[in-house]
């Protein structure tokens, strides 16, 4: 039971706590998957068994993605965070200096930082099916 | 700097941060169709309509009377926005600390917004093009009766036509204020009538003020389904010394794609 992990009470933490930490825990069980099946592949020595466990390794890649488009969809923070490194170019520990670097310059004119500079100005309210959306 | 313009506006971020802790509070509290329909996206800002997979045979172009034509059908994305205006007195003191600040003006636009995605969804748009699943569903509406002990029965026949249209569930039940507030307060041989509906229900009684009369939909996924751009965001227009005019906007639209899956519940008498 995911909830044997958790570190306080579920009544004190609520039911949005309570869910982000089922989804944390699907993430993390999905990519430790990942991890197993992409040992099994490369070390077994047949064929057939190596194409089996390569398959149902990227099927566990898709179940990854699908707990955090559901993290990215609930979390704002993440979703900030997500918008500015994924499917981007070039040295990834420079991504961040950049885009708030850029963007600061821009808003020069303004009274805002950078904080909210890298910010979409998105609420986050995304779906509030307690299922989390089903697209 | 995109489309919002929150860099032009003078608020910190611990402004910042009360402004959109109250209208997420808000929001969340009162969108109902949310919790009920299929959710899509966001797609962003640049996302102006949903691609509906059909098309219909329009004359031939000029000069290829043989060529043969057909156009696609859309579903725009409607923009919603609602301003509003932050005193700045109160943004000062935010920033000296005041943990009471006075953010009626968010509230009250993150209320009329959210109210008007669920009327849109329920009860529709026209021009949004928009059709509401209530509106829909007009016909084959279940009167609720008139009593407030009849309540479960008409929920309990929504459910078995419902089903007997090969609809499955689970089930939600939406229900405006005041049937919630009625069906909450009043008992029924000392049992509270909400928990009889609950018991015939495997999802969720949903609160919502956008709606006129009730609703029980499937939540088997697949029947309707909200497709949302830009998701509710907030915006700076301009200032003065004395305010600074904010905007809280989306842009979506709704589309039906089973109208069977769900049943409208009326107060009406039965029929």
């Amino acid at each position: 039971m995911s909830s044997e992990s958790l570190h306080e009470s579920a009544e004190a933490l609520g039911t949005e706590v309570v869910d982000t930490h089922r989804a944390i825990v699907s993430l993390m069980e999905e990519l430790e998957a990942v991890d197993w099946y992409n040992q099994r592949a490369k070390a077994t020595g047949n064929a057939e068994l190596r194409a089996v466990l390569e398959h149902n390794r990227d099927e566990e890649k898709e179940h990854a993605a699908m707990a955090l488009e559901w993290l990215r969809r609930t979390d704002p923070k993440f979703a900030q965070h997500l918008k500015t490194f994924l499917f981007t170019e070039g040295p990834i520990t420079e991504i961040e200096a950049e885009m708030v670097h850029g963007q600061g310059n821009g808003g020069s004119d303004g009274a805002g930082d950078a904080g909210a500079a890298a910010d979409d100005g998105s609420l986050g309210i995304g779906s509030l099916r307690k299922a989390g959306g089903t697209k | 700097m995109n489309h919002l313009f929150r860099e032009r506006a003078p608020i910190t971020p611990a402004g910042w941060d009360e402004i959109e802790k109250e209208a997420r509070r808000t929001l969340r509290a009162l969108l109902a169709a949310r919790r009920v329909v299929d959710f899509k996206g966001p797609l962003g800002w640049n996302a102006s309509d949903v691609e509906l997979g059909r098309a219909d045979p329009i004359p031939s172009p000029p000069s290829g009377k043989d060529v043969q034509a057909r156009l696609r059908r859309i579903q725009p994305l409607v923009e919603l926005r609602i301003p509003f205006d932050v005193s700045r007195e109160e943004l000062d003191a935010i920033d000296r600390g005041a943990r009471d600040p006075d953010l009626d003006s968010v509230t009250a636009a993150a209320r009329e917004i959210a109210i008007a995605e669920d009327r849109s969804i329920f009860h529709g748009y026209q021009a949004a093009q928009i059709t509401g699943i209530c509106q829909k569903l007009e016909s084959v509406a279940v009167p609720l009766g008139s009593s407030h002990a009849d309540y479960p029965l008409a929920v309990a026949t929504a459910l078995t036509r419902l089903r007997d249209d090969g609809i499955e569930g689970p089930f939600a039940v939406v229900l405006n204020e005041q049937l919630y507030k009625d069906l909450s307060a009043r008992t029924d041989g000392g049992y509270p009538i909400i928990s009889h509906v609950q018991r015939l229900v495997d999802g969720d009684i949903v609160w919502a003020p956008g709606i006129d009369g009730g609703l029980v939909i499937s939540q088997r996924g697949g029947d309707f389904e909200l497709s949302v751009g830009q998701d509710f965001s907030i915006g700076y227009l301009e200032h003065d010394t004395r305010r600074v005019r904010l905007y809280i906007e989306e842009s979506f639209t709704f589309l039906i794609l089973t109208e069977q899956a769900a049943l409208p519940l009326t107060t009406g008498r039965p029929a």
